[in-house]
């Protein structure tokens, strides 16, 4: 089974791929290609987000290195996708994968559990086995911990962490004077339950007067149907919704409170794209909101227009969602370029404290202290209006409605890092 | 608390009836043929993806018979070129054989549809609110789901003991040497019970879709609950399937509804624990939280004291 892990509903990328190293092959033959591991699903529930990242993280290497002769001096890089099932067991058996294929990044997302079992398992690993060493680049697991109290030398997040993200969507629902009853419903782990902690404190701060009608934790990927919740959310009298979902979680529970007539806004982390936007479409307008890193729309960097247009010549059903996985790369590269070597210790080292522009043309900073990058969010919302880069080709896109300057989000570092010293 | 009770019942009732198109397939093959078919809730994906594509040129009507038809077809070619010669080599082969299945299938579905949600949408016919009660809609489409699975439920029944079809397949299922020796075709019953239970299957998959979503992971949520009803309805009782269709739709959907923890149980009893108890993780849980598992628990108990089943034949 294990042999199965790059699952045929990867073929046709995977295809073009094979087809485009081997045009390539003329270009950097003789030099070993740099090889990236992405760990994410890319079967089961929550495949469809693993499978974009994946995606988007081939077409970067691709666009902004690949096809221009490669890094380190004419190697290509190599993007190995890794089939974790949003599972914790399958991730590190996948890592061990990726450490006996001799792989010295690894990239992982989705899912704050496998990303903290990771993160574990790569700071055990690299200190039994120093001359064996790998990185972390984690572009979307959000949980606090992960550059908090679990924090790791080895571990870079280039997503903002879920308090960050939830002092922005605070301050947009603390702008809403419509808002004074909000229910707050998730999955539950880590992820789910650090949103509810933190939309509770956080509102109480900014506005005593709301009132958190619902506070709910539900098992993740579980839920058949999210009616009987909803009904809880209607009874509860809440006029806004606060979920952390994501993946078909999001989309049932979006679908579920549509369907009920429940016409409040709902503020999400990841509620567009991958089918979503286009199953909740009309029904979703105005009501749907995004607090995230990436800006939608509207765009004015050129470089940002043209890679979206690049990735949709190539993959016309899918969405640029998530620059910052180029962002991820770029940071990794200038760091390799900078020491001349792929040496996980040494990159490392050089990503501290590193600014890289990304491609909206914003600094972008990865503190040092604990490995955590700092860019602009924004709150954005479900429009057919103003949309020039849509989701799932339905019309309907995010527009931002709110953008927080990265200084502004900065709060301060609690990691007690324990560095190696070689 | 009471306008939740009620919209728990309802939906308790909607999903209790679409499981009931589920299980009726499966406890129909399980009653004829002795296999436990893993790849059930497969073809109930397929019914939903099949309808999705075949809707956007036909409108969701024709969708509505076309997909399960397709998809019943498909399974009459699954038992008589796959099933019947693993069945040679006894049961285990034939549950391994349908294991296998499932993950092809899943695996098909994503590479040939992609891993996305489908944006497949009830039609506009029913696309309005039926009523709203205490603020809630309750969409058109859910009442046409629950009018159609409980049409398949008369249907059934009256098919199976009032036609002459479904007395030989009744006979088939207690006495197969029999009916085989009274000049019956035993193997096309199989293929025909086969593939109307796949059939069923779909159908469910075309009425759910647009309301929990097609997405490739839509089997994987429903499947092990199918199997926990025909167990404790009873296997090869089509009526323990309703009943336990229905109580297990409506536990989850109450058990959801009720805001009660296991704090609140103790309190009553007089207990009270500090806060930052060793044990606080089990005294936090509250039965919102346990819903999902409540079927599962209610198999085990059922497995202990009563393995037949409510309204399952021990077998002799």
């Amino acid at each position: 089974m294990t042999r199965l892990t790059r699952v045929p509903g990867l073929a046709r990328a995977a295809i073009l791929h094979f087809l485009f190293i081997v045009a390539q092959t003329g270009l950097a033959q003789s030099l070993a290609p740099v090889r990236i591991a992405i760990i994410d699903p890319q079967s089961g529930a929550f495949a469809a987000t693993g499978e974009t990242a994946y995606l988007q993280l081939q077409f970067a290497a691709d666009y902004y290195y690949n096809e221009h002769g490669g890094i380190l001096g004419g190697r290509p890089i190599e993007i190995v996708a890794l089939d974790n099932k949003a599972s914790v067991a399958d991730t590190q058996q996948q890592l061990r994968r990726a450490i006996s294929e001799g792989i010295q990044v690894v990239v992982s997302g989705n899912g704050s559990a496998p990303a903290s079992a990771l993160s574990q398992a790569i700071e055990r690993h690299n200190r039994r086995n120093p001359d064996q060493r790998v990185l972390f680049l984690n572009y979307a697991a959000v949980d606090p911990a992960l550059t908090g109290a679990d924090c790791s030398f080895w571990h870079f997040r280039f997503d903002s962490d879920s308090d960050m993200k939830m002092e922005v969507m605070t301050q947009a629902i603390a702008a809403n004077p419509d808002i004074h009853r909000v229910y707050i419903i998730g999955q539950d782990y880590s992820f789910g339950t650090a949103v509810a902690a933190s939309a509770t404190a956080m509102l109480a701060g900014k506005r005593p007067d709301i009132e958190i009608v619902g506070n709910e934790l539900h098992p993740i990927g579980q839920v058949k149907d999210f009616t009987p919740y909803v009904s809880k959310i209607v009874a509860s009298g809440a006029d806004a919704v606060i979920t952390g979902n994501w993946g078909a979680d999001m989309v049932a529970l979006a679908r579920s409170i549509i369907d009920a007539g429940l016409d409040v806004p709902i503020y999400t982390f990841y509620g567009a794209y991958d089918g979503i936007t286009a199953t909740l479409g009309e029904a979703g307008k105005h009501r749907i909101r995004l607090v995230h890193n990436d800006l939608p729309n509207p765009l004015t960097s050129e470089e940002h227009i043209a890679f979206n247009r690049a990735f949709k010549a190539r993959y016309p059903n899918k969405d640029v969602t998530q620059p910052r996985i180029a962002t991820a790369l770029k940071m990794l590269v200038t760091a390799m370029e900078k020491t001349g070597s792929t040496e996980p210790f040494a990159v490392a080292t050089a990503m501290e404290d590193l600014r890289v522009t990304n491609m909206d043309g914003e600094e972008v900073w990865m503190r040092g202290s604990d490995h955590q990058a700092f860019e602009d969010l924004h709150v954005s919302v479900q429009t057919d209006e103003g949309i020039v880069f849509d989701a799932d080709n339905s019309g309907f896109g995010l527009l931002a409605e709110l953008t927080v300057p990265a200084r502004e989000t900065v709060r301060p570092s609690t990691c007690q890092m324990t560095r190696p010293t070689q | 608390m009471i306008d939740v009770l009620i919209f728990a019942t309802l939906n308790g009732l909607v999903t209790g009836l679409l499981l009931f198109l589920l299980a009726s397939g499966l406890t129909l093959i399980f009653s004829m043929m002795g296999v436990l078919n893993f790849a059930h809730a497969s073809f109930y994906m397929l019914g939903a993806y099949c309808a999705f594509s075949i809707g956007q040129y036909t409108g969701f009507w024709p969708a509505l018979i076309l997909a399960p038809v397709l998809v019943g077809g498909f399974g009459a070619l699954v038992e008589r070129y796959g099933l019947r010669h693993v069945h040679k080599s006894g049961h285990v082969a034939e549950l391994v054989f349908t294991f296998g299945l499932a993950f092809l299938i899943e695996q098909a579905v994503q590479s040939f549809w992609g891993a996305d949600t489908k944006n497949y949408q009830p039609p506009a016919l029913l696309d309005f609110p039926l009523f709203t009660l205490f603020g809630q809609d309750f969409p058109a489409y859910k009442a046409f789901m629950l009018l159609v699975s409980i049409g398949i439920f008369i249907g059934l029944y009256w098919g199976l003991t009032r036609t002459r079809t479904g007395m030989i397949i009744q006979a088939a299922t207690s006495h197969p040497q029999t009916v085989a020796n009274l000049g019956h075709n035993l193997p096309l019953i199989h293929t025909l019970v086969f593939g109307a239970g796949s059939a069923l299957a779909a159908l469910a998959g075309v009425l759910a879709g647009p309301v929990l979503t097609t997405f490739p992971g839509m089997a994987a949520t429903l499947g092990s609950i199918v199997f926990v009803i025909v167990v404790i309805g009873g296997l090869g009782s089509l009526t323990g399937a309703l009943v336990a269709s229905l109580l297990i739709g409506l536990l989850q959907s109450w058990a959801i509804a009720v805001d009660v923890g296991m704090a609140d149980l103790l309190h009553w009893v007089g207990v009270e624990f500090p806060p930052d108890h060793p044990l606080k993780d089990i005294w936090r849980l509250s039965l919102p939280q346990l819903a999902p598992v409540l079927p599962y628990l209610l198999l085990v108990l059922m497995l202990i004291f009563h393995p037949s089943g409510l309204f399952g034949k021990r077998e002799g």
